[in-house]
């Protein structure tokens, strides 16, 4: 299993790692915003997670930390 | 726990101001990622553009100059030629380069001057609300094109990757995009490529990097990269257009 | 020991001795020995000479080289210090520090390639976009403009601001014996500090942080407190840096203004004019910016009249104006284009500036004059003859009023006029009376017809049929 932390702060909820995942269990939360106003992304089902980073890769604002 | 991905201590802590899903952000990292992986981040100097990265010297942890618009070649050729062991380099934008800069993009190129050039090419003027820009496609729809691109009237996208490569000063040029996983990859290994070869001296190193700009493209972040994919890849295929240390010298990409 | 030097030379080896080991440039008459004198120097004591594409690019590579610490330069002529604007207006606004040269020829547009002063509005007024200043160094010989290029060095460095030499074609092709033993391996000044702000690729330190070299402040307060900052240096550099040279000023009564190369042509004519006994002295401003106001100034305490000589349509005129503020009158003499004005056209100016503020005593010097003072003297006695006369009759007119025989003949006209009014009013109310009478008599007389009338109807009517309802129409 892999560790995935989004950067709440700084994610502006663009969803580019919600399609770059290959496992899709990365999401946009929708109950709830950010500071800036938008729905952040994180990984929905952790325990899935294989820690390719793919989702780091892709976010243009470098909110995600992948550990593994 | 191994850590697999983490920010660059190349970036600062600054977030970024681009819109959500404008790729410049990937850009930055990959730039940032190259020098540190050289270890030549800490010395480097980079010079901002005017236009949507006009704020790149927040983001990049190191010396950095502000340019006027067009401009940074020229004002990096005045710091490689004061600091010729640091890496320096420009990134600019297409409205920046390919239009009000060409006169010193295609004399700093053809003077092969030791500097790596991160050309962004998302075929629009961003930070002035979406305007046509020399890269725009034909018949692309901008605030200053409402009728699409009429090539009759206002002639044909510019393609500086291969119009560069005509000359002798390149030692590098290189066309990628960050529109998917494994073009980023790619857009990194050229990005690296580029200062690796600046710093051995072998002349001018530029990449153009394909990139979005949903919010003045009209188009989800998910939508402009399929833009990018679909419509500005066929325009400007991607490639190596010019390594002075491939075997043999034929460029990849020209042939695309 | 002196030597013969072109001033385009002197100004590029001077630089060399001052530390500049960066140029860069772009051909264009009449400035083009600079950089070919940097060309073949730099690179023997190491520095680089890059000839740009453009003035444009030239500009930008002084300020990519500049900001990252180095003592740099680059030259032009007039279209080239105006391609040069937008960067230095940058520069400017980034706060790096440049020595710029500009060899001034004829304007507007192309112009010519022949000297001229015409940019001098251009030189202290800014010439890029946005609020700033310069300092603007005017060299009147090629052994200053050696000694002020090395200056421009220390007082950019100083400021962190580029410092504009302007100088002419005259002065950049011409040669003179220049001391080039005496400015060799000038040091920068004493008090100059290490450049802890330039972005040279160093490692950020507590005393040099990471280095951000930029005129970009988004934010508008931000940016006000930016160009306050920016106003305290330029007032600064106004309170250190005026220069200015003083020429037989003590008792002058006329002061010219002149600098660089009209300074040359204003002394000679000085020189022959006071032979002539006339009171004349020269202020030189040797910075045009900062320009030398309080000096000026301290020549009201002798002087009548400014002549400002310049090889311009005027323009450096301006500020002696603002600067004299009415007090005096300020004339002007220049020669543009190219063209440049002559010691004898110049002596003549001040002949006639002399005339002008000369006492009055009575004599007169030209033909003119006499006619005019001919005329004059006739216009004067004629008005005298038309104000007596014109007393004579008023005087007349006087006594005739306050005369007893004019009283009693008023008086008695004033009578007869009232006897012919009750006489007049008799007349028209008898006139009046009888009218209205005679209006009674005929109303009367009509009356009486219609009565006839009325009763000759109603006799015929009785003769025959009784009268139907439309008979009444005829009453």
């Amino acid at each position: 299993m892999a560790i995935v932390t989004v950067n709440e702060d700084v994610c502006k909820g663009c969803g580019l790692c919600v399609d770059a995942c290959p496992k899709k269990i990365m999401a946009l939360d929708s109950s709830r915003i950010n500071k800036k106003g938008y729905h952040t992304a994180s990984c929905i089902r952790m325990e899935e997670c294989i820690g390719c980073a793919f989702c780091a890769i892709m976010c243009p604002d470098v909110a995600i930390t992948v550990e593994k | 726990m191994a850590v697999v991905f983490a920010k660059t201590k190349m970036l600062c802590e600054k977030p970024f101001h681009y819109c959500p899903g404008c790729t410049h952000g990937i850009i930055h990292r990959l730039v940032a990622e190259a020098l540190d992986e050289l270890g030549i981040g800490e010395t480097a100097i980079g010079v901002a553009p005017v236009g949507c990265a006009v704020f790149a010297y927040d983001y990049f942890a190191c010396d950095m100059m502000e340019a006027a618009h067009g401009r940074a070649p020229a004002v990096a050729t005045g710091i490689k030629r004061v600091c010729p062991d640091k890496a320096v380099f420009t990134y600019q934008g297409d409205g920046d380069l390919a239009s009000i800069g060409t006169a010193e993009i295609i004399h700093a190129a053809t003077r092969g001057e030791k500097i790596t050039t991160i050309f962004v090419n998302n075929a629009i003027y961003g930070m002035t609300g979406g305007q046509m820009a020399p890269t725009t496609l034909p018949g692309q729809v901008t605030t200053t094109s409402p009728y699409g691109r009429d090539t009759s009237h206002c002639g044909w996208p510019v393609k500086v990757s291969e119009m560069l490569s005509t000359l002798t000063g390149p030692a590098y040029i290189a066309r990628v995009s960050v529109h998917d996983v494994p073009n980023i990859k790619k857009a990194k290994a050229a990005i690296k490529k580029a200062f690796q070869l600046q710093m051995e001296g072998k002349g001018f190193t530029l990449v153009e990097v394909l990139s979005t700009c949903p919010t003045n493209w009209g188009k989800t972040p998910q939508e402009a990269l399929m833009w990018v994919k679909e419509s500005m890849i066929p325009a400007y295929p991607l490639g190596v257009f010019k390594d002075v240390t491939a075997q043999p010298a034929t460029p990849e990409g020209g042939a695309q | 020991m002196k030597q013969l030097m072109k001033g385009n030379e002197a100004i590029a080896e001077a630089a060399i001795q001052a530390g500049c080991r960066f140029f860069f440039g772009y051909p264009i008459t009449p400035q083009n020995q600079i950089p070919e004198y940097m060309s073949k120097r730099l690179p023997q004591v190491g520095g680089c000479f890059l000839q740009a594409e453009s003035e444009i690019a030239a500009i930008n590579m002084v300020y990519g080289a500049g900001g990252a610490g180095a003592r740099v330069m680059t030259s032009s002529s007039s279209p080239g210090i105006s391609l040069k604007q937008e960067g230095i207006s940058y520069i400017v606004g980034a706060e790096v520090p440049c020595v710029i040269v500009n060899m001034v020829r004829g304007g507007p547009g192309l112009g010519s390639i022949q000297p001229a002063q015409s940019d001098y509005y251009q030189a202290t007024r800014g010439g890029g976009h946005g609020d700033y200043r310069m300092c603007v160094l005017a060299p009147g010989s090629v052994q200053e403009a050696v000694d002020l290029t090395q200056d421009a060095f220390d007082i950019a460095d100083r400021y962190r601001n580029p410092v504009l030499v302007l100088g002419d074609g005259l002065i950049g092709q011409m040669m003179e014996p220049v001391d080039m033993d005496k400015v060799a391996d000038r040091a920068p000044a004493a008090d100059l500090k290490e450049k802890n702000w330039a972005a040279n690729g160093h490692i950020p330190t507590e005393d040099s942080p990471r280095a951000i070299i930029n005129s970009l402040y988004i934010d508008p307060q931000v940016l006000e407190n930016h160009c306050k900052r920016l106003q305290a240096k330029y007032d600064l550099i106004a309170a250190n840096e005026c220069r200015w040279q003083e020429e037989m000023l003590s008792d002058a009564e006329i002061v010219i203004v002149a600098y660089g190369t009209t300074s040359r042509i204003a002394r000679s004519a000085m020189r022959k004019c006071r032979e002539k006994g006339i009171k004349v002295g020269m202020l030189r401003p040797i910075t045009l910016w900062p320009f030398p106001d309080a000096a000026l100034r301290k020549t009201l305490s002798t002087a009548k009249a400014y002549l400002v000589l310049e090889m311009s349509m005027g323009q450096m005129v301006d500020d002696v104006r603002l600067a004299i503020n009415g007090e005096r009158p300020v004339h002007f003499y220049g020669r543009t284009g190219g063209m440049v004005p002559t010691v004898a056209e110049t002596a003549a100016q001040i002949e006639q500036l002399a005339q002008s503020i000369a006492p009055d005593d009575g004599t007169c010097r030209t033909e003119f004059e006499k006619t005019v003072r001919g005329a004059a003297e006739k216009i004067d006695a004629a008005a005298e003859v038309v104000g007596k006369k014109l007393d004579e009759a008023g005087k007349k007119i006087t006594e005739t009023f306050n005369s007893p025989e004019l009283h009693k003949k008023a008086q008695d006209v004033g009578k007869q006029a009232s006897d012919f009014a009750v006489r007049t009013a008799d007349t028209v109310a008898k006139g009046v009376t009888e009218l209205f009478g005679a209006i009674g008599k005929a109303v009367e007389s009509v009356q009486k017809d219609l009565k006839d009338i009325e009763q000759q109807q109603k006799a015929e009517s009785d003769e025959s049929e009784p009268p139907k309802d439309g008979g009444k129409e005829g009453e």
